[in-house]
């Protein structure tokens, strides 16, 4: 059995499966429930300062869009931090932690961007036995109006200090969370870097729109007559999260920086791909609030049955195993070629392939051959661009198959060079470097 | 409690026992459903579904417009190609139509659901009672349909868009040809058939004239004096002969007439039925008479077919539907003798078949299967007189690509004519197809041509 055990940052959990800080995590009944059906961890319901907490609206805080059968794919909320006192929330953890000292515990705090509040904040936050602190950068409405969340998660330099000032103050591991709502993550990711953090975690929710109400002309969720942009997660934002996890794993100035991945984890696959790209472990939100904490259950023996499969003893076999392999588009080889190939008794001729391409791509596919519906590959037409074997309806139907060193090309008519070349060296590419002499 | 008396008797059955016995086969898919069997479409390209359809409706853009949430506009996706797209979504054998072509049969032996989609759309557009086409400026030409069935419709409602001045004459007493006095109750419930007749109608223009039937109350060459063009849709009126001793016998009964009192009774227990039913003949109309004999409370219900299961012209689907409800079929059987007692049907003695040099024959072992009453389902044939020099073919009308015949200005289409199957979406697709042949003829105001000489 492949040994699921994680240390993050020190904290140590019976598997790396968390919860993200968010509804699920909002006291002590969820977190009872949520421990007892096997997550690894929490990051608390984020805190805020000491005194009357925020309000969130009584109308609809959630939108959604369903793929078939409405199946949920990504969910929109306008809802702020807790909404309950800030003392509350602390005597909570503290008897959670008590109960379950097995587990991680983190604290998700959100406070203004003022050294006394994250100085008065973090003795009452490290009094409960949590084991560290999860800064709240990203929550992309309400809050950051009030100069909070992402109105800081967006200036590299307040991440900076507020993380210098969170390293000062207490003993707890501080593990940065950052909002995606920007255009380069590595900026965010390296501020929190210098100013001490621990880990950073990621991605938070993106600022969305998630549907307009024709009826009505306002946005859904539409809370008396109006609405406003709210935190987009769920399946639909995990490949804009792989890609912010990769982007730090691979940067050279964040490099080996432990990353708490998060965004639109489903399923124990979609957790593998995040340690893979160089996540230490994962915190999972949406797919708890639509299927409900049991789902915990198919990730770890998912997780485990797919590691044993593959050899896998324990989780530093396979955490930042593909970051080597992420690249630059400038470095891929240009003399790789492949051509797709269709199996002719796995087509159930629905010509999906073939009006894609037709219309849309290189011409490359038949509709017919001697008259009669069928789906073929001109090779001398191919590109290899994949376009047919995403639409094509059958699994393993069409796939790309790479050609051999030395074997004609029928679309340029040349054979395959054996030779790796990019566009860094391509002929077209004005600033060709040459080669040294 | 109802009655298990032997001999023809009504009321065999508790009330309530009707009312679910006749209720809808296939009920409408509710929104939620339709979503998720819409999803199931891949919106193929030049789809195999829509090629087999004889009316060629655009199956893959309705089915995504009811998956956007459009199911009007996909109402008139299918409209646009078949006015009675919503009695063709009840009675096409779509297991052997677009559902067999669909390439989700292919891949996983289940289709797309393609007629349920097609009724889906079609009783949103009818209950909301939203219609789609607007007479053109009416052009002075008036055109005679006779018979009111499905191809008359079809004709009919073509013609009217284009501005002319449609008259049907029908025989019988309501409009709807066998869609009102054929199909299974099951298959149209909520009095249907009539509810679409009135939707075709609404268009305006059409006039139908009830109980004038050509060859007894006028013929053929008084409508081609009276009007420019003539469309006959006629069906099939005859009924094949047992060809069997004792056929005329109290309690042998045609498969249709049983049927069609069926249909017409609003109290199904008003209709009588025998405790042991056999019912000779392997089609459509055998399967819909055995079944519903069987749901009226026959105990024991046979079908008798002279030759082998992969022969019969019913569809697997019908015949699973059969003997899902209890009905017995049988092959290589066939009628020799209606066996009387007191005046009455008490049997019939059977003649068991096989293929001998190519040739159906009779081995010359019988048996005799006890029945208080008989159907006969062995085929409709065509019948009509008043129709002077009119060319047949395989005692059919014969008709060219266009469905003209061989005589000047008359075309026909339907189950009256040589073509295609006895369906009711190819007869509105002929009947549909002669309209805009029509249509072309009147509006080039051109000689017409003599098809079939
Ligand atoms: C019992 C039964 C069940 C069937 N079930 C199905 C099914 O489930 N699915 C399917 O696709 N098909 C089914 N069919 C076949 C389908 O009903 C026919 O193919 C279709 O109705 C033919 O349409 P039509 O317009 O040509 O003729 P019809 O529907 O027969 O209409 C002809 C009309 O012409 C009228 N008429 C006849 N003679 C004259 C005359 N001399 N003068 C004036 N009017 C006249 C008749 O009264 C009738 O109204 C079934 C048929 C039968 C008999
Ligand atoms: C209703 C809701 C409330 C959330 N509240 C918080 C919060 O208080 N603090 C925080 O750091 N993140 C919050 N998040 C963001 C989640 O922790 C998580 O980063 C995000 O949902 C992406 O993960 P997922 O795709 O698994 O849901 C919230 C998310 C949702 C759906
Ligand atoms: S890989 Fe691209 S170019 Fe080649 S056949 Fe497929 S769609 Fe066409
Ligand atoms: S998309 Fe796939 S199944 Fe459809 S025709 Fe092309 S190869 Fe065949
Ligand atoms: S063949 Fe099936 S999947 Fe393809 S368009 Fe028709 S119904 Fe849809």
């Amino acid at each position: 059995m492949a040994d699921l055990r994680n240390t993050f940052v020190g904290i140590k959990s019976p598997n790396p499966f968390w919860l993200a800080s968010a509804p699920p995590t909002d006291k002590a009944y969820n977190v009872e429930r949520a421990f007892k059906a096997g997550w690894g961890g929490v990051v608390w319901k984020t805190l805020g300062e000491e005194g009357p907490p925020v309000v969130n609206v009584n109308g609809p805080r959630y939108g959604a869009i369903w793929g078939a059968d409405r199946r949920l794919l990504g969910l929109n909320n306008i809802e702020l931090i807790t909404d309950r006192d800030l003392y509350t929330n602390l005597r909570e953890m503290k008897q959670v932690k008590m109960n379950w000292p097995d587990r991680a515990l983190i604290a998700s705090i959100m406070v203004p961007c003022e050294e006394e509040s994250w100085k008065a904040i973090l003795p009452l936050v490290e009094e409960t036995g949590a084991d560290g602190i999860e800064l709240n950068f990203g929550c992309p409405h309400g809050m950051s109006e009030r100069g909070m969340g992402a109105a800081v998660g967006q200036v590299p330099e307040y991440i900076e200090m507020v993380v210098r000032w969170c390293k000062q103050y207490t003993r707890m591991p501080v593990i940065t969370k950052l909002t995606p709502n920007i255009t380069d993550i590595r900026k965010p990711a390296r501020a929190a870097k210098a100013g001490g953090t621990d880990a950073v975690s990621l991605i938070n929710t993106i600022n969305s729109i998630v549907s307009v109400d024709l009826d009505n002309f306002a946005p859904n969720p539409t809370v008396g007559g109006k609405g406003t942009h709210g935190g987009y997660c769920g399946p639909a934002v995990k490949p804009i999260a792989l890609n912010m996890v990769a982007e730090i794993a691979r940067d050279p100035e964040t490099y080996g920086l432990p990353i708490s991945g998060i965004g639109g984890i489903t399923t124990w696959h979609d957790a593998a791909e995040f340690l893979a790209l160089g996540a230490g472990n994962v915190q999972v939100c949406t797919a708890a609030m639509t299927y409900g904490f049991k789902i915990v259950q198919e990730m770890i023996t998912g997780l485990s049955s797919w590691m044993d499969a593959k050899g896998h003893r324990s989780l530093d076999d396979i955490i930042a195993r593909a970051v080597p392999n992420v690249t630059d588009w400038q470095y891929l080889n240009l003399n790789y070629i492949a051509k797709a190939r269709i199996d002719q008794d796995a087509c159930i001729k629905c010509g999906r392939c073939h009006i894609a391409c037709e219309d849309t791509s290189h011409q490359a596919i038949t509709q017919f051959v001697d008259g009669i519906r069928h789906f073929e590959v001109m090779e001398d037409e191919c590109v290899g661009c994949n376009l047919c074997v995403n639409v094509c309806p059958v699994e393993n139907c069409i796939t790309m198959v790479g050609l051999e060193p030395g074997v004609l090309d029928q679309r340029t008519g040349k054979p395959v060079d054996p030779n790796y070349a990019n566009w860094t060296t391509h002929p077209n590419n004005p600033m060709a470097k040459q080669a040294a002499e | 409690m109802g009655t298990t008396q032997s001999g023809i008797h009504r009321g065999r059955l508790a009330p309530t026992e009707y009312e679910t016995n006749f209720s809808d086969l296939h009920p409408r898919l509710d929104d939620h459903e339709a979503l998720v069997a819409a999803d199931r479409c891949y919106f193929c390209h030049d789809a195999p579904c829509m090629t087999a359809c004889p009316t060629s409706i655009d199956i893959p853009l309705f089915i995504r417009q009811i998956s956007t949430g459009n199911p009007i506009g996909s109402a008139k996706t299918i409209f646009d190609q078949n006015i009675l797209g919503g009695m063709c979504a009840r009675v096409c054998p779509t297991e052997t139509l677009c559902e067999q072509a669909c390439v989700r049969n292919t891949a996983e032996h289940r289709p797309v659901e393609i007629g349920r989609l097609q009724r889906y759309a079609t009783d949103v557009a009818m209950t909301e009672n939203k219609h789609f086409y607007e007479r053109a400026a009416r052009t002075g030409k008036a055109v005679a349909v006779v018979g009111a069935g499905p191809a008359g419709l079809a004709c009919a409602h073509r013609l009217a868009m284009n501005g002319h001045d449609v008259v049907i004459f029908e025989a019988r007493e309501k409009a709807g040809g066998l869609n009102e006095y054929g199909i299974a109750t099951y298959k149209a419930v909520d009095d249907f058939a009539q509810a679409e007749v009135d939707y075709v109608l609404s268009i305006g223009g059409i006039e139908v004239k009830n109980g004038l039937k050509l060859g007894r109350d006028f013929t053929l060459a008084d409508l081609t004096a009276n009007f420019d063009a003539v469309f006959l849709g006629m069906g099939l009126a005859g009924v094949n002969a047992l060809g069997a001793e004792g056929e005329n016998l109290p309690g042998v009964v045609d498969a249709v007439d049983f049927i069609a009192e069926l249909r017409q009774a609003t109290d199904k227990a008003t209709i009588p039925v025998g405790r042991r039913v056999v019912v000779i003949g392997g089609g459509m109309t055998a399967i819909d008479a055995a079944v519903q004999a069987k749901l009226l409370g026959a105990e024991e219900v046979t079908i008798c077919y002279r030759r082998g299961k992969e022969h019969m012209n019913a569809s697997e689907f019908e015949q699973d539907l059969a003997t899902s409800k209890g009905v017995m079929i049988r092959h290589w059987l066939q009628p020799k003798r209606v066996i009387a007692r007191d005046g009455h049907v008490a049997g019939i003695e059977v003649e068991y078949t096989e293929m001998r040099d190519g040739k159906l024959t009779g081995t010359g072992e019988t048996g005799v299967l006890a029945a208080d009453q008989i159907f006969k389902a062995i085929g409709q044939t065509f019948e009509a007189g008043g129709l002077g020099s009119l060319a047949m073919a395989g005692n059919r009308i014969a008709i060219d690509a266009e469905g003209r015949t061989s005589i000047a200005n008359v075309w026909a289409g339907g189950d009256c004519v040589k073509a295609g199957e006895d369906l009711t979406v190819t007869s509105v697709a002929q009947g549909r197809d002669a309209a805009d042949s029509i249509n072309r003829m009147l509006a080039a105001g051109a000689q017409p041509a003599v098809a079939v000489a």
